[in-house]
């Protein structure tokens, strides 16, 4: 099918880093199952750094590539990287996705930073709130 | 294996239709307006067709109209009748929930107009009984448009029992017939049914062309004025061609249809049989009285757009009523009307088979549909939700 790029529907069929990590340090889901779009990431921090990440995803073909492009666009990475990492990043990441798919790689970039946050809020580090928008915020969905 | 699933979207061309076809594109090409001879041979062409599609419904040969599909049908035959009604101060008009978008956003254009429409709500099973039609008509109910069989969930309409409803009422009864002809009887006359829509591509004939039924002494509006062809109510030089693969076609499937309707739905069955194994499925739409070819499943956390995907990748080409595939925000209204909430909705998977299925190729589909949703679900945060409890299943 045209409606992808070859790398994103590379990142759909083989997506990288599925999966769960049951002793995660930050845990982050957005979506709603209702919109047809839920993600979730994992996150293994050391020493500030992203040692391991993980996804599981809920939606469409690209909903899915872009939680496996932006996971693999943190991994290894410091923390504070990842939380600049930006929807269109992950979208140019996968040759570009079409205009009415962009929200998913909006949902990738929550995803992270709600991982994130759920990380600081365990570890009761200090946060600037307003780096951390809120899902209710987005109107994407009708529901 | 490539297995195309997905016949209530369009169909092959069947050769019979093709061969049909072919004559009237560089020998026969005339225009059927001309009075030389090779426009006259045209014209018995399109007079012979009409004859042909008129027999298959049970009509007279002047009450076809050749319209450029099923959409332009409906929409000639909804505004048809509400300028009928409107003539007389009668400004309400009855249909359902799941009808086709050609029906409910033409309907849509009318209630900006100052029409009232009443949409019956479709039972679980998805369909709508008479009884419902009759307690809707109102003195000032114009037309009643009930779709023959949904193109989504393939339930079948109690068309016969509606159309004597509305005769005993007086009021007009169009039906959206696109999925039913060339596959299910159709008898406008015994069915008291006054105007049908029918799309030739829907049953192995060509695409862009269509009918519309339009009982004798019922005044049709034009939707395209210009030269005086189909009786002076829809303009434009026939598409011959077109229309001879169309009366070819229907003729050929309505010359086979208890054979065709029972091979292909002991396939279905095989179909439903085999997928209700999967956990956390629901059939949509009534199990027996459906479309012969028609499999529609909802499952329970997985997104239909990357079902599809991978199911294309297995060469099975499939359709499903998520939001990601309707191309709007919401899930198909047809699955909503049903009831099924938006997020099993999401999860849906229209499987639409034809004769030329076999049994091997249904059997492989079963398969393929298992390991896809297996493997979404196992990377699904709903599916881990819902089997460790965290939230409810909704179906069994
Ligand atoms: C029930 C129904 N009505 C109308 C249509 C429109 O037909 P067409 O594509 O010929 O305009 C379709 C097919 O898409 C259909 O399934």
């Amino acid at each position: 099918m045209a409606l992808y790029s070859d790398k994103v529907m590379d990142h759909f069929r083989n997506p990288r880093n599925v999966g769960v990590i049951e002793d995660a340090d930050g845990v982050g889901e957005v979506g709603n199952a209702k919109c047809g779009d839920i993600m979730k990431i994992y996150l293994k921090i050391d020493n500030d750094i992203i040692s391991d990440v993980k996804f599981e995803t809920f939606g469409c073909g690209s909903a899915i590539a872009s939680s496996s492009m932006a996971t693999e666009l943190i991994k290894g990475r410091p923390v504070s990287e990842a939380l600049e990492l930006s929807n269109k990043a992950v979208a140019e990441a996968l040759d570009g996705l079409p205009a009415h798919k962009m929200h998913c790689s909006v949902l990738a970039e929550e995803a992270i930073k709600a991982a994130v946050k759920d990380y600081y809020d365990r570890n009761g580090i200090e946060y600037d709130h307003a780096q951390f928008p809120d899902c209710e915020s987005c109107g994407h969905c009708s529901v | 294996m490539n297995i195309y699933a997905d016949n209530a979207a369009t169909t092959k061309m069947s050769r019979t239709a093709v061969d049909a076809m072919l004559p009237y594109l560089d020998q026969i090409y005339g225009n059927p307006s001309s009075l030389h001879s090779v426009g006259q041979r045209a014209n018995e062409a399109l007079a012979s067709a009409r004859g042909r599609v008129a027999a298959c419904l049970g009509c007279d040969a002047g009450e076809i109209i050749f319209t450029s599909g099923g959409s332009e049908a409906d929409n000639q035959a909804i505004i048809s009748a509400a300028r009928i009604g409107e003539r007389k101060g009668k400004k309400h008009i009855i249909s359902t929930a799941f009808e086709h978008h050609a029906v409910l956003h033409t309907l849509n254009k009318l209630e900006k107009e100052g029409f009232e429409v009443t949409l019956l709500d479709v039972h679980e099973n998805g369909l709508v009984t008479a009884r419902q039609v009759e307690e809707a008509i109102r003195e000032d109910t114009c037309l009643v448009t009930v779709m023959y069989a949904n193109n989504e969930i393939g339930t079948i309409q109690p068309i016969g029992e509606i159309g004597a409803v509305c005769r005993a009422k007086g009021v007009l009864f169009h039906t959206d017939a696109v999925q039913a002809a060339g596959h299910l009887h159709i008898d406008v006359k015994e069915q008291n049914i006054d105007m049908l829509s029918l799309s030739a591509h829907k049953f192995h004939g060509p695409k862009g062309i269509g009918a519309l039924y339009v009982k004798k002494g019922i005044a049709l509006t034009n939707l395209i004025e210009g030269g005086a062809q189909e009786r002076g109510k829809r303009a434009g030089t026939e598409n011959i061609p077109a229309i001879m693969g169309m009366a070819a076609a229907l003729e050929e499937a309505c010359g086979s249809i208890d054979e065709n309707a029972a091979k292909v739905s002991a396939l279905r069955d095989r179909l439903i049989a085999g997928l209700s194994e999967i956990p956390h499925g629901v059939l949509n739409g009534d199990a027996v009285k459906r479309l012969p070819g028609n499999v529609n499943f909802c499952f329970e956390g997985i997104e239909g757009e990357s079902l599809l995907l991978l199911l294309d990748d297995k060469g099975v080409c499939a359709s499903s009523g998520s939001a990601c595939t309707s191309g709007s925000l919401d899930p198909s209204h047809v699955l909503l009307a049903i009831g099924r909430p938006h997020e099993i909705a999401h999860g849906s998977l229209r499987l639409t088979i034809s004769e030329e299925t076999t049994q091997e190729e249904v059997d492989y589909l079963i398969g393929a549909v298992k390991e896809v949703v297996s493997y979404l679900r196992g990377m699904s945060p709903v599916w881990r939700d819902l089997e460790s409890g965290k939230s409810k299943f909704v179906t069994a």
